[in-house]
């Protein structure tokens, strides 16, 4: 009885361990993030890991028990005769076959649903630099580039003096973040002046190249109840400063947006 | 033990070893000694690239930047790479096949000496070229090794001195898959037919293959970038009509079936070692020639999983989700059948064998990841993290590497004739095989929390599984000193070897003297002495 609570803590530990924020120290899983699909993907990622922990136990179980069984030390005989069976390699042919199909599938439903762009309220196009971010909001025309904050800056400079841990989100804060609407369907459209970059925001589980040349297409719906300020970085090696792009996405509610745009509207665009 | 190699053996004395190093190395024609040449020159190789990551580890031990400019940063992952790619795994390959391939077949040596000669001697230069990168202006290149343009085509003086230096390596490659596949197919001695071959054969012959392939394909991908950046081509720049996405499929066109270059001999020789200390023949064989063969296929039509965020249509990215899927059934069956060779064994845990253990743990959590990663949806959190640096490290580093020790830990009594120091090769396996966990499995959970790879410097969020991955790096890297210590005192002297070495060893090789003969089998093994080696 003891060792069944035991073991039923353990595993209730293990998942809260696994249910931890990204930003708590010694984070060890991703985060549900705050978009429909950001927490598709996020049970996606968590269904393969449980079906990868149950064949690892099947897996490694069977090896373990080889090297406890039939050690020569405890005068373990060899059964030479075993060197084929057409039954068992059959059955582990098939059967991991089976479990793929039932793991393509959710994924395949999940991978539609983020290429569908139809339908989107905003388009931002977003232009990546050698190193920083320009954002332009197609409908009002407000334009703004956004860069590592000054902070930052100055902390990761080599052999700087100053402690990182005292510059609040070293390396994740930008001067000039990205507004954008809790609730709406934004679209992003993503191209590049110099080299490739890559957009990425966790939270908000999405990540495409911006390539010098083309333009790239992807989408976010933050949840209505999900303001709140999300950050990520440049995810594809950009050259010397590709550490120090990040990116802030600023998420207010639809009205909080409205007037931010109606502030930064400048006199001669409508 | 009486058999005609050692007859054979006696008759070509005068054709021993030449006297002087110009006549004996660089001249060398020999097999064994080619064999040698390209397992000293892949430790030196590993040393290198070993250093570059810990320099790396050390500017990562904690957030800010304490030692390098972020420019050298890049030049330190980017290099590392090509070090241990090009210049560790493959060439200690390369000997290993030298090594053991003439003697495994029943041949006297590898069917073409001269260009054996030739394949080993370009590397040297190939890597000096390389490595004076790092002192022109502009310093080393620094794009990553994956060279995407346009990155890459920013860099100086460097470009066109690491195109060269990838040429040649890729000459060097061609030259001797060309060796190792008119060995394999001329060279064997009668009645060992080709589904007698040993595994480490078979997955060396598919991996000739795949070399051939390919790597005429990595050179005109390079030679594209030369000529965009010197010629006025734009292949790769959309300002002239070209596509830098074009790039990156020619690459990974080539670099899949590099990485199952990197892979396949290890399945080689764990598929060695491990019937051998099981004192069982091998479960399965011919399943494992075909497992084999369907990942060497399937290598071919899985490349543009490298990169599912460069924008491909649903269709496309499907399809290689789906044939990246269907990888993972062939590498199970691997994985199965070894599982298999050891139930109802007799184990015992000699270095080889543990090494061999720890490749099928490891290697298979590396599997685990890799199915991940084939999730598009999934991937496109953990493309280009930390999680991808701890999943190619997983198979890469206990999965060739570990290969890699446990085949020279395997054979070594047969080269040199005497056994090695086994504590010290225990402490070898012990230290390795902890601190490689220590050093990789908490970069999945930095990938997890959303840290991007290539970069210098991290938020203080990722501090603290960074210092363990730095810990575990460099103890990871001081354990690797005990290698050369334990081969040195080997070749010096030791207790001496019998022809056997290991109890349940079998294959042609064993059935050698120890140390084997200069000219390994100077009249081809009689029928009965292949079937006595004969493991299946």
């Amino acid at each position: 009885m003891l060792r069944k609570s035991g073991l039923t803590g353990a595993l209730l530990a293990a998942m809260t361990v696994f249910a931890a924020p990204a930003h708590a120290e010694w984070a060890l899983n991703m985060t549900k993030g705050v978009t429909e699909l950001s927490g598709e993907i996020y049970s996606l990622h968590m269904t393969i890991f449980w079906w990868c922990v149950a064949i690892g136990i099947f897996v490694f179980g069977w090896m373990i028990l080889s090297l406890v069984k039939y050690r020569k030390s405890q005068g373990a005989v060899p059964d030479t005769t075993m060197v084929h069976s057409t039954k068992a390699e059959i059955i582990w042919t098939v059967l991991p076959v089976l479990i793929l199909i039932v793991m393509a599938v959710p994924a395949a439903r999940t991978l539609i649903k983020l290429e569908d762009a139809s339908n989107t309220e905003l388009t931002i196009r977003v232009t990546a630099y050698q190193w920083k971010w320009q954002y332009e909001y197609m409908d009002s025309g407000v334009t703004f580039f956004s860069s590592l904050s000054r902070e930052s800056d100055a902390a990761r400079q080599l052999d700087s003096g100053i402690d990182p841990a005292s510059v609040p989100h070293y390396l994740l804060s930008v001067d000039n973040p990205l507004v954008v609407p809790v609730g709406k369907k934004v679209r992003l459209l993503l191209t590049s002046q110099d080299v490739i970059h890559a957009w990425w925001v966790p939270a908000l589980a999405i990540k495409k190249d911006a390539i010098p040349g083309f333009i790239n297409e992807m989408w976010f719906q933050i949840l209505p109840d999900k303001a709140g300020i999300y950050r990520g970085q440049c995810a594809e090696l950009c050259g010397r400063d590709h550490g120090f792009m990040p990116i802030v996405v600023d998420a207010r509610s639809p009205a909080d947006f409205a007037a931010w745009i109606a502030q930064h509207k400048t006199p001669t665009s409508n | 033990m009486a058999h005609s190699a050692t007859d054979t053996h006696a008759d070509h004395d005068h054709h021993g070893p030449a006297k002087g190093f110009i006549r004996r190395w660089v001249m060398a024609t020999n097999h064994k000694d080619i064999g040698t040449m390209y397992l000293v020159f892949a430790g030196i190789m590993f040393f290198i690239g070993g250093a570059m990551a810990m320099v790396i580890r050390a500017e990562l031990f904690k957030p800010g930047l304490q030692f390098l400019d972020p420019q050298l940063f890049n030049s330190m992952t980017t290099m590392h790479a090509l070090f241990m790619i090009f210049g560790g795994v493959m060439p200690a390959w390369v000997g290993l096949a030298n090594w053991m391939i003439p003697m495994q077949v029943g041949a006297p040596d590898m069917a073409l000496p001269r260009l054996n000669n030739f394949s080993f001697w370009i590397l040297p230069f190939a890597f000096l070229l390389l490595i004076s990168t790092l002192f022109v202006p502009g310093g080393s290149p620094a794009g990553g090794w994956t060279l995407y343009p346009p990155l890459s085509v920013q860099g100086g003086d460097s470009l066109p001195m690491a195109i060269f230096a990838i040429h040649m390596m890729g000459i060097s490659s061609i030259l001797g898959s060309i060796n190792v596949i008119v060995t394999l197919m001329n060279m064997r001695a009668p009645g060992v037919t080709l589904l007698r071959m040993p595994l480490f054969c078979w997955t060396w012959l598919i991996t000739a293959y795949l070399l051939i392939l390919v790597m005429p394909v990595l050179a005109g991908a390079v030679t594209m970038l030369l000529t965009d950046h010197f010629f006025g081509t734009t292949f790769f720049s959309a300002s002239g009509g070209g596509d830098p996405v074009l790039f990156q499929h020619v690459f990974w066109f080539f670099g899949h079936p590099e990485v199952y270059i990197l892979i396949l001999p290890a399945f080689g020789v764990v598929s060695e070692v491990i019937p051998t200390f099981s004192r069982k023949p091998l479960f399965g064989f011919e399943s494992m020639v075909y497992a084999t063969a369907s990942i060497g296929f399937l290598s071919f039509i899985v490349w543009a999983h490298h990169m599912f965020t460069v924008g491909m249509p649903l269709a496309g990215q499907m399809f290689f989700m789906l044939t990246t899927m269907l990888i993972a059934v062939p590498t199970g069956v691997k994985v199965f059948n070894w599982s298999a060779t050891m139930w109802k064994g007799s184990i015992s845990f000699e270095p080889p064998m543990l090494f061999a253990i720890a490749f099928l743990f490891l290697f298979t959590i590396g599997g685990f990841s890799g199915l991940m990663l084939a999730m598009v949806p999934a991937d496109f959190q953990y493309q280009d993290t930390y999680f991808v640096v701890a999943h190619f490290h997983y198979v890469l580093v206990p999965g060739s590497i570990f290969s890699i020790i446990a085949g020279i830990y395997y054979w070594l009594p047969k080269w040199s004739g005497h056994m090695y120091n086994m504590k010290l090769a225990k402490w070898h396996f012990w230290l390795s095989a902890i601190f490689v966990n220590v050093l990789f499995f908490p970069q999945h959970f930095l990938g997890l929390a959303g840290m991007p790879r290539r970069i210098p410097d991290y938020s203080t969020q990722f501090s603290d599984w960074n210092a363990v991955s730095s810990i575990g790096a460099f103890g990871f890297g001081l354990s690797q000193l005990l290698f050369p210590i334990a081969i040195w005192q080997c070749v010096r002297g030791g207790v001496q070897a019998t022809d056997r070495v290991w109890e349940g060893a079998h294959g042609l090789e064993w059935e050698l003297p120890s140390p084997a003969p200069y000219h390994s089998w100077g009249t081809p093994p009689s029928l009965e002495v292949i079937n006595r080696g004969s493991v299946h």
